[in-house]
């Protein structure tokens, strides 16, 4: 679908550039010519918001640095002073933790439109598991940030978290203490999660540039999950069309992050984690940030600690293994009557076990929690094999033009998909 | 390329075992560093010196916290009925089988000495507290007798008791 660069340089100085190094040409055959299908809808502007997420993070983050000072006695001090002394540091500080809120917002978003659309099916299998590589990166990096303030909530987080690794028979103590490089989470610690937060976020970057190289080589699935059949009519060129609708659905959701950072900073945050570090008392209710809580849930719904512990890292694992797990050949839920609905139902399960997460861990709620734990890995390993071989699916249009024209149209629609469309809608 | 195809070994398959083998070699060595460093520094080592502990301050059902080698340990001073708590107590039910008199020095049952973060994923339990009157975990609601054992809950141990000697009837040494 990518096909060869249109690009051709005018001036004499841009051929000589271009003979040598075609870097014009590749952004051109990128982000300007590059076919994109005609039906998108706003959910797939969600790369695009994702990759300024990730730049805002980094610029943020590396102007905070400046200001930081990675030391287990110091760093709680030097995060009130960027609030308080460095010139605008409130408003620094306040963009990189919020940003890590609209950051997973906006991954978690981008997820489940993948999960809607079918995107993870063939063609697009790798491109799907450097998405779930890229989500646990993300995952590392917020986890090892938020332990550089060094408050309550960070220090605890960082034990609780770090003592998962304990679970492992034999092996499980020493590799805690290799991470914590000592006895307990102490200095040591907080500078290499330092070293490794400025890292990680670079690493993203890498992947992310892999997830767009396979997204160009494959093409990109479309609300109708319909393979692009023609070149001129399906597909409309990146730029200007595509180009303008991600700038102005970034713009939103920027306008959406300005909201949080400017009137509710602290609303995603905890009030404990202004209390400086102490190792010898745990917060009444220790909790992670809000983005960990479905996990966090299915960590605390096994009752025992290294299933618990399996239990978690597989609910994120078997996303990997989702292009196998999905049996049908449909790829949108538009055209799966019965995996539309229980898509739904799996998105509940989720936002449920968020919820209980953030519950104190006794009586109805380790219930609760087991049940949804049970029926989030029944989704995966259970409902979505046998759903495709049960499931029968409602008439495709028999090309995207034709899926675009059937909303939009009218006449012309009616006569050419009657006929022509059925044939095809099996495939 | 075509005339390195002899059934002879030649010098560039002597040089490609050769490079290999000396090449791994130097991979493995450099790695060793580059994770060791990741261990307990000297001085983190040097910190884990035994230290002693007052016990005439500690009033009877008084728990104290201390540190060593950056570990949390509760010292609790255990009342009569705490002690008798944990000594009536059927060892077989437990999920981690321990009698009481394992857990404390002879003659100084009114001492439990142990380590005071949870064993689960490593909160520190609040004292007199939960249905045995031992611990409590606020984070994943393990519950501890008074001889620190465990008794519901994730926790899958007893709170393990640190290295510790009583240097005489009020002293104790620990490491």
């Amino acid at each position: 679908m990518s096909g060869h660069s249109t690009y051709v340089p005018k001036s004499a100085v841009a051929k000589w550039f271009e003979s040598r190094l075609p870097l014009v040409g590749l952004v051109h055959s990128s982000f300007v010519a590059y076919p994109t299908p005609r039906n998108l809808n706003y959910f797939w502007t969600f790369g695009a918001i994702l990759s300024f997420m990730l730049v805002a993070q980094i610029v943020t983050g590396i102007v905070l640095v400046m200001h930081y000072t990675p030391h287990a006695t110091l760093a709680f001090s030097s995060i009130e002073h960027i609030m308080r002394d460095v010139n605008y540091g409130w408003l620094l500080r306040y963009l990189h933790a919020n940003g890590a809120s609209m950051f997973f917002i906006a991954v978690y978003i981008h997820i489940f439109r993948g999960l809607y659309y079918g995107s993870y099916k063939a063609p697009r299998e790798i491109l799907w598991i450097l998405g779930v590589i890229i989500f646990l990166l993300m995952m590392a990096t917020a986890f090892m940030g938020y332990v550089l303030p060094w408050g309550q909530m960070s220090f605890w987080g960082a034990t609780v978290i770090t003592n998962l690794f304990s679970a492992l028979p034999i092996v499980g103590e020493p590799i805690v203490t290799w991470l914590w490089g000592g006895y307990s989470v102490d200095n040591p610690t907080l500078n290499r999660f330092f070293s490794l937060h400025y890292l990680l976020p670079f690493m993203i970057v890498g992947v992310v540039a892999l997830h767009i190289w396979a997204l160009h080589v494959v093409g990109q699935n479309n609300p109708a999950g319909l393979d692009v059949k023609n070149l001129k009519k399906d597909t409309v060129p990146f730029t200007p069309y595509a180009t303008i609708k991600d700038f102005f659905a970034v713009v939103c959701f920027f306008v959406f992050f300005a909201w949080f950072v400017f009137y509710i900073p602290n609303y995603l945050g905890h009030a404990d984690n202004y209390i400086e570090a102490n190792p010898a008392v745990t917060p009444a209710h220790i909790v992670p940030e809000w983005y960990f809580l479905p996990f966090y849930a299915i960590l605390r719904a096994i009752p025992d600690k290294l299933a618990g512990v399996i239990a978690m890292f597989a609910a994120i694992a078997v996303l990997a293994f989702l292009p196998w797990l999905d049996t049908s050949r449909v790829r949108s839920a538009t055209y799966r009557p019965l995996y539309k609905q229980l898509f739904w139902v799996f998105v509940l399960c989720c936002i449920g076990l968020g919820y209980l997460g953030a519950k104190p861990p006794e009586g109805g709620y380790v219930i609760a929690s087991r049940v949804l734990t049970a029926y989030y890995f029944l989704h995966f390993i259970v409902i979505l094999p046998i759903l495709g071989l049960i499931e029968k699916p409602r008439a495709m249009p028999g090309s995207i033009a034709e899926d675009v024209l059937r909303k939009h149209g009218g006449a012309p629609v009616g006569l050419a998909s009657g006929a022509s469309a059925e044939p095809n809608s099996k495939g | 390329m075509a005339e390195t195809a002899t059934a002879e070994p030649t010098r560039r398959d002597f040089l490609f075992i050769a490079t290999g083998a000396v090449g791994a070699v130097g991979v493995a060595a450099v790695a060793w560093p580059f994770i060791a460093q990741m261990n307990p520094d000297a001085a983190t080592v040097a910190a884990g010196a035994p230290v002693e502990v007052d016990l005439t301050p500690i009033a009877e059902g008084q728990i104290v916290k201390l540190f060593w080698r950056g570990k949390l340990i509760f010292v609790r001073h255990r009342t009569a009925e705490e002690i008798k708590a944990a000594e009536d107590v059927n060892v077989a039910s437990l999920p981690d089988p321990e009698a009481d008199s394992a857990r404390v020095k002879e003659g100084h049952a009114q001492w439990l000495v142990v380590y005071g973060n949870c064993t689960h994923l490593g909160c520190v339990p609040l004292g007199n507290a939960g249905a045995y009157d031992g611990w409590l975990c606020p984070c994943h609601g393990s519950v501890f007798d008074t001889s620190g054992r465990i008794r519901q809950g994730p926790a899958p141990t007893n709170l393990p008791i640190p290295p510790y000697a009583f240097v005489n009837d009020t002293k104790i040494q620990i490491g």
